[in-house]
């Protein structure tokens, strides 16, 4: 893939993350521990996607890694220097696309082009580039309320590329989209990722996505948020939906992932204090037999 | 609802005709019967006392009479300076400080309480007061309009500010967006439309507030008149007055809700594709 393969671009060392949270019964503030010993080194140009339950802290570690978040423990390194809050060498996107209401397509993929204090001629013709990139030529002055959820999300993405961050974090970007734009968003970011050579940590709620997508998958137990295992994923690229659903490779990872999510922990993990309670991992990881 | 669409069909001219004399039609027709049918009462003298009650063209006769004698035109003047030297200087407090109760949440917090026990005081009652400290000429008219008007603004710019989509701050700050930045790009913008709903309420009220105050102690400006009028029986006049009134609030209402709509385009959530 990149031409500087093997290069370590993110190291994250035993991360760890506690909320404290009110218990309901008690009225006291108990620890909670959201992210627990999460070490991950990350090589340039790979795509990475995590999955797990809802509420393992699959937010949480996106926050950490875009420096949103100071972590409680461990550290992270990008390029061997230490993150210490955001910057613009990485660019987050957000599950609920986070536009900017009041700026149309063109300002919003802008946004980070001015705060980078980039000069407006230079602007428009990166984001240009862009919108191309994602196809929505023609939408430029279109407000997000004028478009459909699909379109708002490539323009997140467009945002998200245009000031050229070498890391890209995706959170689950495409759980609001119907099947079908989805699969064209994935095969769309496939076509991007070739194009752009980006470390990327995408996370995700589906299996068959994160195959279809990434170069190793990082399966998480739930509560607290461990690593359960980093499945490597050979399929060849360049890869696209309809080549790589039908290979016999594909379903055996899917199948593989799939039993690493529902092997039951070691010792059960206590339920969280998230708004979801107790949760139902079957319920919530299928590998959906539609697809 | 869809965006204006520009229609390019042969028949574009007659539709627009008709979508405008539409429009035109149902923004008079129930004044306008209103009127009518006032005229008619009026000149049937179907009520007990008719001195009280002239026909609508008496008093549109009034108001022209009043016009080309000028005095209509002085005391809109004087009426108009008041209120709007009120209404202005009461944005002036208000937007910044409602930017600086809101961004600042403890200073907010701590605030609160007294802007609550102010605002709940009637605007009116405190005129005898402004009038105490001021006198009785422009000062104390002008400063009741601009305690009357702070409050819609001030309340409105502060849950502006407080309501902005956190999602929105998470994304800016992710690109590295500093506090300074952060409020110019994403907390002002989120809370214009909030501080524009307080000023256009703030508009009306200035008006509201200017009349009363006029009735209560002044010797110009079109509440005055009014109130002149009708102490001396000339009820015509006194009605065009209120005609003029009822025009201005109306009149600044529909110009602010336009601006509203305009600069707003990207606030409805309809025009989903
Ligand atoms: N700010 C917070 N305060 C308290 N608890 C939180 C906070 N953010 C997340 N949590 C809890 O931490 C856990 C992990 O959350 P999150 O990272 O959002 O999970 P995921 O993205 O994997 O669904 C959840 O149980 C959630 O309820
Ligand atoms: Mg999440």
């Amino acid at each position: 893939m990149s031409v500087n393969e093997g290069k370590e671009k993110i190291a994250l060392r035993n991360l760890r993350q506690i909320y404290y949270i009110r218990n309901q019964q008690t009225k006291r503030l108990e620890e909670f521990v959201a992210l627990e010993d999460f070490s991950l080194s990350i090589e340039e140009g790979t795509f990475i996607a995590i999955v797990g339950p809802s509420g393992c802290g699959k937010s949480t570690l996106l926050d950490i890694v875009a420096g949103l978040t100071r972590s409680k423990g461990g550290s992270i390194e990008i390029d061997g220097e230490k993150v210490t809050g955001p910057s613009l060498n990485r660019g987050l996107i957000m599950q609920g696309y986070a536009l900017f209401p009041w700026r149309n397509v063109r300002k919003n993929v802008e946004y980070g082009l001015e705060v980078k204090r980039v000069p407006k001629a230079e602007r428009k013709a990166i984001s240009q580039k862009y919108i191309d990139l994602v196809d929505l030529s023609g939408f430029e002055e279109r407000y997000p309320n004028e478009l459909s959820g699909g379109m708002r999300q490539r323009v997140a993405i467009a945002r998200a590329l245009a000031y050229d961050p070498q890391v890209l974090l995706m959170d689950e970007p495409f759980a609001a989209v119907d099947a079908q734009t989805r699969e064209t968003m994935q095969d769309e970011l496939l076509r991007i990722y070739a194009k752009t050579e980006k470390t990327i940590i995408f996370v995700t709620h589906s299996i068959e996505e994160a195959v279809l997508l990434a170069d190793r998958v990082v399966v998480m137990t739930p509560r607290p948020g461990r690593i359960r295992e980093v499945v490597d994923i050979t399929l060849p690229r360049p890869r696209f939906n309809a080549d790589v659903r039908v290979s016999a490779d594909y379903g055996v990872l899917v199948q593989r992932i799939w039993e690493l999510l529902h092997e039951p922990d070691v010792a059960p993990a206590p339920a969280g204090p998230g708004e979801d309670g107790v949760i139902d991992i079957a319920d919530e990881i299928l590998p959906s037999a539609v697809l | 609802m869809a965006k204006k669409e520009i229609i390019k069909d042969p028949t574009a001219k007659k539709n627009i005709f008709l979508v405008v004399s539409r429009r035109v039609f149902f923004a008079s027709a129930s004044i306008l019967a209103f009127l009518i049918l006032w005229e008619v009462a009026a000149r049937l003298k179907l009520v007990s006392v008719p001195a009280f009650f002239p026909p609508i063209s008496k008093i549109f006769g009034a108001l022209a009479s009043e016009a080309e004698k000028g005095y209509l035109w002085k005391n809109l003047f004087i009426s108009l300076r008041r209120s709007l030297l009120g209404f202005f200087i009461g944005l002036l407090v208000a937007i910044p400080l409602g930017l600086l109760v809101g961004w600042f949440k403890t200073f907010g917090d701590l605030l609160n309480p007294l802007l609550q026990v102010f605002r709940n005081l009637p605007t009116l009652a405190l005129l005898p007061v402004f009038v105490m400290f001021f006198g009785i000429g422009e000062v104390s008219k002008v400063s009741v309009i601009v305690w009357g008007v702070l409050w819609y603004t001030l309340l409105n710019t502060i849950s502006g500010v407080r309501s902005v989509d956190p999602q929105l701050v998470k994304a800016a700050r992710s690109m590295g967006t500093g506090n300074l930045r952060l409020f110019g790009y994403v907390v002002l913008p989120a809370a214009l439309p909030f501080i524009f709903t307080g000023v256009r309420i703030s508009a009306t009220v200035s008006i509201l507030i200017l009349i009363a105050a006029e009735m209560m102690g002044a010797s110009t400006g079109i509440g005055y008149a009014m109130f002149f009028y009708q102490a001396n029986f000339l009820i015509p006049e006194m009605f065009a007055y209120i005609i003029v009134m009822a025009v201005l609030g109306t009149g600044l209402n529909f110009i602010l809700e336009h601006i509203e709509k305009i600069s707003f385009r990207w606030r409805d959530d309809a025009g989903t594709t």
